[in-house]
């Protein structure tokens, strides 16, 4: 797999767990840029919803994250967590 | 006569699955499946304290509530697997094992210690809940629920078949951040249901 093919694999699963976490139809995910703010931003997405999410993630793309590798900053914008997930897939 | 237990998913999760759950015994009931919801010692409108409650008082409640019910079925929710009386043929809806489900608690309650300023690690509250007991997302679990979930793994089962996510279609609405609902979901989890018991 190519590196950009890599990244846009990650950035539809990253869109689709977001989109299941926050129960937006497809357009309003796939109106998100790297500023879209998320933790901290979006009232419903709480740290239980968060759990949920990071660990969703884990299982769809076969990565492990680490509680101490996560911070406000990693979650506070949707551009923030692709960077971090994509690193993660060894990107 | 079918009369299937309904076992309800765990903590954050009942709550994410209430509507869902109700609505799915809501399409039982209209093919004339008997459907029973019993809230677990602890939980809802029961008054027992959750901090008393472990795996195994849980798992000796549901083998009362099956045979209070005259229970034919069951219907295990999420974590509920655990518990889901061995005996009774059924289903187990996306089991989770009782480790995942303290895992994505203690996950939350170290992500909100960190937005709080603290800094928390699952294995040091492990510890900590093994001995004095622990409150993670909100819930008051004591010590003998939380080493009896550190240590579970899915049971087998001789007779409950598993039905995954991918078989109803749709994300686990557990995943939503605010409760939601889908009635294709709830429709299609009653039909496997009911096209199995009245085949």
């Amino acid at each position: 797999m190519t590196s950009h093919a890599a990244a846009s694999g990650t950035d539809a699963v990253l869109r689709q767990v977001l989109r299941d976490v926050l129960g937006l139809p497809a357009h309003r995910v796939e109106a998100f840029t790297s500023e879209t703010g998320l933790f901290g931003h979006l009232p419903e997405l709480d740290s239980m919803a968060v759990a949920g999410l990071l660990t969703e993630v884990e299982d769809r793309l076969g990565i492990i994250i680490e509680d101490d590798e996560v911070d406000g900053e990693m979650l506070e914008t949707y551009g923030a967590l692709l960077t971090f997930v994509w690193a993660k897939r060894g990107g | 006569m079918h009369r299937v237990l309904v076992l309800p998913a765990w903590f954050d999760e009942g709550n994410k699955l209430r509507h869902f759950t109700v609505e799915v015994m809501r399409r039982l009931d209209g093919s004339g499946i008997d459907s029973f919801l019993p809230d677990l010692p602890g939980c809802n409108e029961s008054p027992a304290p959750l901090e008393r409650q472990t795996v195994e008082s849980w798992r000796a409640e549901a083998a009362e509530a099956a045979w209070f019910f005259s229970a034919t079925h069951v219907l295990a929710i999420r974590a509920a697997a655990m518990i889901a009386p061995d005996a009774l043929p059924g289903w187990r809806y996306a089991p989770l094992s009782g480790s995942s489900q303290l895992r994505a608690l203690l996950r939350a309650r170290v992500l909100s210690a960190r937005e709080a300023g603290r800094e928390e690690n699952r294995e040091a509250l492990i510890g900590e809940g093994r001995q004095n007991g622990l409150e993670v997302a909100g819930y008051r679990l004591g010590a003998a629920m939380i080493a009896g979930l550190a240590e579970a793994e899915l049971p087998g089962t001789a007779h409950q078949r598993d039905i995954a996510q991918s078989d109803i279609g749709g994300a686990g609405l557990w995943l939503r951040a605010e409760p939601g609902h889908d009635r294709n979901q709830a429709d299609a989890l009653a039909a496997v249901l009911a096209m199995e018991l009245l085949a």
